[in-house]
């Protein structure tokens, strides 16, 4: 005979079999190629995105006028554009008029690139001293300032000399700082939401195949339902951390070949290393909460519809929850901050965040105190629920009968 | 019901005691204040129809569920699964992992119930090699047939050589031969000290393997007991052939006497067998033939669970075949 297991050691014997079982099974480099899936579709919508905006002419300003006030306006805009950059509007000769003669401005604004090509999208007319803008509304009135300097310049009133700006660089401004770390803390919630989806939907389809193997009740009479959710968890977060391993290194490899050429993220508040750990701290804590509701509800289904069905609200709700962790992130120290670190599914979301942009410890570990405190209480319910929900009834006339949740099942 | 003296059960410790067990599914009561003492050491069968509480009786005693009102003590623990290292147990619904090794997969059931992988691997291999399957030691599961799949776990069941084993109809689905291997193995298992429990809806599996039964039916228990006290709750069976098919004689016979062809059939009167033979030769009866046979288990449970329930039995026997 043998001796008593304790729950940890009996979720370990669990754990064990789901780990080397998963590890070598197909699904686990489905796993490992997952995250690749949406990177390739942000590549290509960005790649499309980008060739969109190229083919998007820049706004250009039409000029109507006699040919040397033209030209003078003309030699304004390129004495001025050195300085001004973008500021200033592309100007285009649409017309040198000769004298005497009148043209509608409103006339070349017409069809779909204007009557004389481009892409113009308002026409300046007059004299260099006397210069009508003709538009959009907006547009004139962002233009009005810019052509204003430029017609100035035409007639040779603009600054004779320019002082020289001296540089005197920082690596940021708070307000550049704020936006970055926002920046930060979005990409850590992402990757925490993709992550923690992909894992609870594989925990969910582990236990459905246990049960279509029907080896869950002699796993239910050797050892308490709490051991063997807690073994299933662990399993998939061992699981997970090797994927992470292997993602980690190949990002990190691929990071150092091509230098500069992937995007920089700044430096969370609570620095990079410790912005790590409570990364994985905060995905185990993820993982294991919403693994443990997906698990209660991967126990009532007995076929995939089932799991389908019931698994569906549970997605639509971890959607929400991320929505109001992202939220929740831009009003730093708000009531709905404050929530969103309270819940206990988006508390992990809204701590990490506060990670990139709060240099503090302690919310960290309260937090995450708080976090491991639901997820005990979920692994109990769930097993809890199993045991009421599930082992109700025997195989009696199992040819005969369909198999389903919502049907009440005659006990053997 | 508890050990009786005759067969020296009573003095044994109980593996099993539950006292007014019940429990309900939505409403449903399907198991209602169940009583089972089991001693240790016996060869216990739970006999019942399908739907009649056997596989819900089984789950309360295993900890797979509680029960909602009663006591129930396995191995002298209220809680079955702090002794849940020395129970054994296969359920109907037979699984395993599909890519495990049979000898893996034995060891893995062995690990769940305390034992050492490594130890456990090693009593694999050996108890496969044991029962003629060595050659399937290496095979994953999904590589062998269903009936030796249900060995390879009902092997799972004992590698930790625990001290209870129960069995949820265990013959289901088994080929005769088979079956006979796995009654051997019951058998074997009484011999060193282990419990067996085990639910049927096979009457003569529970009548020739089986020191006391449970007779379940409509989740309560009728009658719990040595299978021989079981029988005796009916009259035996006695039949007569006589060379006069008329006469004073006939007055001794009891009222439920019934004439098929030149027998006649009836229960043993209470006076026993010497009255009547004395009626019957000084009324000049001529007996041809005379046999009185004890009641077998099927028309003990007939009498103690009803025609319905002994139909149900039936029927559901009769599936499986």
């Amino acid at each position: 005979m043998t001796g008593r297991l304790s729950t940890f050691a009996a979720a370990l014997v669990v754990a064990r079999r789901d780990f080397s079982a998963i590890l070598f099974s197909r699904s686990f480099i489905f796993f490992l190629l997952g995250p690749l899936f949406p990177v390739v579709v942000a590549a290509l919508a960005g790649g499309v995105g980008q060739k969109v905006q190229e083919s998007t002419a820049r706004p250009q300003l039409g000029i109507v006028m006699q040919a040397e006030d033209a030209a003078a306006m003309i030699r304004a805009h390129d004495a001025l554009a050195r300085r001004m950059g973008s500021g200033l509007p592309d100007f285009v000769v649409v017309r040198r008029l000769d004298p005497g003669e009148s043209f509608d401005p409103a006339a070349a604004l017409k069809g779909p690139r204007g009557s004389s090509g481009g892409n113009l999208a308002a026409v300046l007319s007059g004299t260099p001293a006397s210069p009508m803008l003709t538009g959009p509304p907006e547009r004139i009135a962002a233009w009005a300032g810019p052509v204003s300097l430029a017609a100035a310049q035409a007639l040779g009133r603009g600054p004779a000399a320019y002082p020289a700006v001296r540089l005197s660089d920082t690596a940021t401004s708070k307000a550049d700082q704020r936006s970055d770390h926002v920046k930060t803390a979005q990409s850590g919630q992402m990757l925490l939401f993709l992550l923690t989806m992909l894992l609870a939907g594989m925990v969910l389809s582990n236990l459905v195949e246990e049960k279509g193997n029907k080896i869950i009740e002699v796993l239910a009479a050797a050892i308490p339902m709490d051991a063997l959710f807690l073994g299933k968890l662990f399993a998939m977060l061992a699981v997970s951390l090797v994927g992470i391993a292997v993602w980690g290194i190949a990002v990190g490899g691929f990071t150092l070949l091509a230098g500069n050429v992937l995007p920089q993220l700044t430096e969370p508040a609570v620095g990079w290393p410790l912005f790590f750990a409570l990364g994985v701290l905060y995905f185990a804590s993820a993982y294991l909460l919403l693994g443990s509701v997906y698990l209660a509800i991967g126990s009532m289904a007995t076929t995939v519809r089932e799991v389908q069905t019931l698994s569906m609200p549970a997605t639509m709700i971890q959607l929400v929850v991320f929505f109001l962790a992202s939220f929740a992130m831009t009003q730093p120290g708000s009531p709905i901050e404050l929530a969103a670190v309270l819940f206990p599914l988006s508390s992990p979301y809204a701590m990490l965040a506060r990670a990139a942009q709060d240099a503090a410890v302690w919310p960290h570990v309260a937090a995450l105190a708080w976090q491991v405190l639901f997820v005990a209480i979920f692994v109990r319910s769930g097993a809890r629920l199993f045991r009421t929900r599930v082992m109700k009834s025997g195989p009696a006339g199992g040819k005969r009968e369909k198999r389903g949740l919502f049907r009440r099942r005659r006990p053997a | 019901m508890t050990g009786n003296a005759a067969d020296g059960t009573a003095s044994r410790p109980l593996a099993i005691e539950a006292r007014g067990i019940v429990k309900r599914f939505d409403g449903f009561t399907a198991v209602d204040g169940i009583d089972l003492t089991v001693p240790e050491g016996a060869i216990y069968g739970i006999l019942g129809p399908n739907g009649a509480g056997k596989t819900t009786t089984l789950r309360m005693l295993l900890g797979i569920i509680d029960p909602d009102e009663g006591l129930r003590r396995v191995l002298g623990h209220e809680r079955p699964h702090e002794i849940a290292h020395a129970i054994g147990y296969l359920p109907e619904e037979r699984g395993l992992y599909p890519a495990m090794k049979a000898y893996e997969a034995i060891a893995f059931l062995g690990a769940l119930r305390g034992l050492p992988l490594a130890e456990g691997r090693r009593r694999g291999r050996a108890l496969l090699e044991e029962h003629g399957l060595g050659y399937a030691a290496d095979r994953q599961i999904r590589q062998l047939s269903k009936g030796m799949a249900q060995q390879v776990q009902l092997l799972g069941t004992l590698v930790h050589d625990p001290r209870l084993v129960i069995f949820d109809e265990p013959f289901s689905g088994l080929d005769a031969l088979n079956q006979g291997k796995l009654e051997r193995m019951i058998r074997a298992l009484a011999a060193k000290g282990t419990t067996v429990i085990f639910s049927t809806h096979v009457i003569a599996h529970a009548e020739r393997l089986c020191d006391e039964v449970a007779i379940i039916a409509g989740g309560k228990v009728p009658f719990a007991g040595p299978v021989d006290l079981a029988r005796d709750r009916i009259r035996p069976q006695v039949r007569l052939e006589t060379r006069a098919h008329d006469g004073p004689w006939l007055q001794a016979l009891p009222a439920d006497a019934r004439r098929e062809g030149s027998f006649l059939y009836f229960s043993l009167p209470e006076s026993g067998v010497e009255p009547l033979l004395r009626a019957l030769i000084e009324g000049e009866a001529g007996i041809l033939s005379l046999s009185i046979e004890r009641a077998g288990l099927h028309d003990a449970f007939v009498a103690i669970a009803g025609e319905a329930a002994a139909r149900a039995l039936e029927e559901g026997a009769g599936d499986e075949a």
